[in-house]
């Protein structure tokens, strides 16, 4: 009878430990609101904690949101210390060389051109941008000459002292500029780069990118995927 | 955390500052500190203890071993810190697994490395993946610790070799001369006497290694600066408590602790000075003796 007894509390167990092995546990940066944050409560929160926890039921994982730094998310993940990474990543070309990318859960975000007038010809005129962005390197395969700065500061700068005749960056840094200018500047044209932000995964991990892939592409038809976008990005929110 | 702070937008002056300074997330704030305490704690002994071994190893007899405790100070010491952190935590962590993988699971086909990416069995992974985040934590707060305490311990190991070489030869000549063995002299005479001139360096790394703590967050485990970078950056409608760019204050605070810190940590090394440098062959153990007669 102890026999059979101890033999249940062993299967009991193993089996606990088996269906406990599957946690799945997914790094954020916790600094990067609303993407992900830490709230008041101390706990993580934000976007894409509300976006995997639903990812995780609908593809019924048992899941946890670990914190880690953005510097060493990449090595962590290769090591095995996490699973997954959303933590605000971008979707690029170089990035996908070695790691693997579920479709993106957050579009692309809107870069605006800007110039002192309103019929400057894109293809053929002087645009200034930042150094090392996906901006850059959409003008330098525009066709338009291509003018670099450090800093996006001075890409401004560079368009107010006609030293270019447009710039390329990021809507959310050009509108206020846009809008405290007096109508010295005006946005030209406005254009979605990159590929949006996405779940990053080791590249073997095919089954689970999958898994997450599919739960993404689902809340994406149903719409659940845009009612939290709006909730936590409001009305900066940029809907699928 | 207090029942009146239910709704942070209800309260305004005072209660909401009193709420704001009760949150769950001050609350890690403040728990920070003692994780910082007790890495110093911790970490400080486990450093001398390195630097003294590596300094041992350095005036070693035996070439292999005095290669080794040279070897150990040139390289640690000539490493980036965040460097060092970033790889030798990562090396470390890898090389446990692998340790654990061949005797765990000697049955297991995959291969190990491939490209980049480091897969060990489930049973092998230190903690299992399925452990609560707490083990996690301290697996990381442990793993912070050696790598202190290696770091830390290159350097201490510098100053105590030098310290161990500026005791007097006469001193060592005089206690062989009585027909005490090396042994004897190594822990009767010369440790004793070095300390007084080890201290000056000593004090210099245990202030270093009080304010290097940030490069906790390397690790993954949330040190004071992270916290108030964190909960001083301005706060918008996303969290319960927005507010303005407070970072001023909460480093204002830190610099005050830093400050505290390290005052208290003088006065203490000063003390222990005076007191090994008593009845000492040097400038001040010379002061002393004359002030005393």
């Amino acid at each position: 009878m102890k026999k059979l007894m101890l033999a249940t509390a062993l299967v009991a167990l193993s089996a606990a430990a088996a269906s406990a092995q599957d946690t799945v546990r997914i790094a954020t940066e916790g600094l990067y609101p609303p993407y992900n944050l830490v709230n008041d409560a101390g706990k993580l929160d934000g976007y894409e904690i509300d976006l995997g926890n639903e990812i995780c039921k609908r593809a019924a994982l048992t899941c946890e949101f670990v914190q880690n730094d953005w510097d060493s998310m990449m090595p962590n993940l290769n090591s095995g210390n996490f699973d997954v990474i959303m933590a605000g990543m971008s979707i690029t070309e170089e990035r996908k060389a070695d790691r693997l990318f579920t479709q993106n859960y957050y579009p692309p975000a809107i870069s605006l051109y800007v110039a002192a007038s309103a019929d400057v010809d894109l293809k053929s005129s002087v645009v200034a941008a930042q150094t090392a962005t996906i901006q850059a390197s959409h003008v330098a395969e525009s066709g338009a000459q291509l003018l670099e700065f450090k800093t996006p500061d001075e890409t401004v700068a560079a368009v107010r002292n006609g030293e270019a005749d447009a710039v390329l960056a990021d809507s959310e840094f050009l509108d206020p500029i846009v809008a405290q200018s007096n109508g010295e500047l005006v946005v030209v044209d406005q254009i979605q780069l990159g590929g949006g932000v996405g779940a990053a995964f080791r590249q073997s991990d095919t089954e689970l990118a999958a898994k997450f892939d599919k739960a993404i592409g689902e809340m994406k038809a149903d719409g659940t995927i845009n009612t939290l976008i709006q909730k936590w990005f409001k009305d900066k929110a940029v809907l699928f | 955390m207090f029942a009146q702070c239910a709704d942070p937008s209800a309260l305004n002056g005072l209660g909401w500052m009193f709420c704001y300074l009760t949150s769950g997330k001050h609350v890690l704030f403040y728990y920070s500190f003692g994780t910082v305490l007790i890495l110093l704690a911790i970490t400080a002994p486990v450093a001398m203890a390195f630097g003294f071994g590596g300094a041992m190893a350095a005036r070693a007899h035996n070439p292999a071993l005095r290669l080794f405790g040279k070897a150990y100070m040139l390289m640690v010491r000539g490493i980036p810190d965040i460097i060092f952190f970033m790889f030798f935590v990562i090396a470390l962590d890898q090389g446990l697994e692998t340790l654990l993988h061949h005797l765990r699971c000697p049955d297991w086909t995959g291969a190990i490395r491939t490209g980049l990416e480091f897969k060990v069995c489930p049973e092998a992974k230190i903690p299992p993946n399925s452990a609560p985040q707490i083990f996690h934590q301290i697996y990381g707060f442990a793993l912070a610790v050696v790598t202190f305490a290696i770091v830390f311990g290159a350097f201490a190991a510098n100053v105590l070799y030098g310290a161990m070489n500026a005791v007097p030869r006469a001193q060592l000549e005089t206690a062989e001369a009585y027909g005490l063995s090396h042994r004897q002299v190594f822990r009767r005479i010369l440790v004793p006497q070095m300390w007084v001139y080890a201290l000056p360096g000593l004090s210099n790394l245990w202030l270093i290694l009080i304010k290097a703590t940030p490069l906790l967050f390397l690790l993954g485990v949330n040190d004071i600066v992270f916290w108030a970078q964190e909960l001083g950056g301005s706060k918008t409608d996303s969290y319960a408590y927005p507010h303005d760019d407070w970072r001023l204050w909460y480093f204002l605070f830190l610099l005050f602790f830093y400050l505290a810190f390290t005052r208290v940590s003088e006065i203490a090394l000063g003390r222990l000075t005076a007191k090994l440098s008593r009845g000492q062959a040097t400038m001040a153990g010379e002061a002393m003796r004359k002030a005393a007669a």
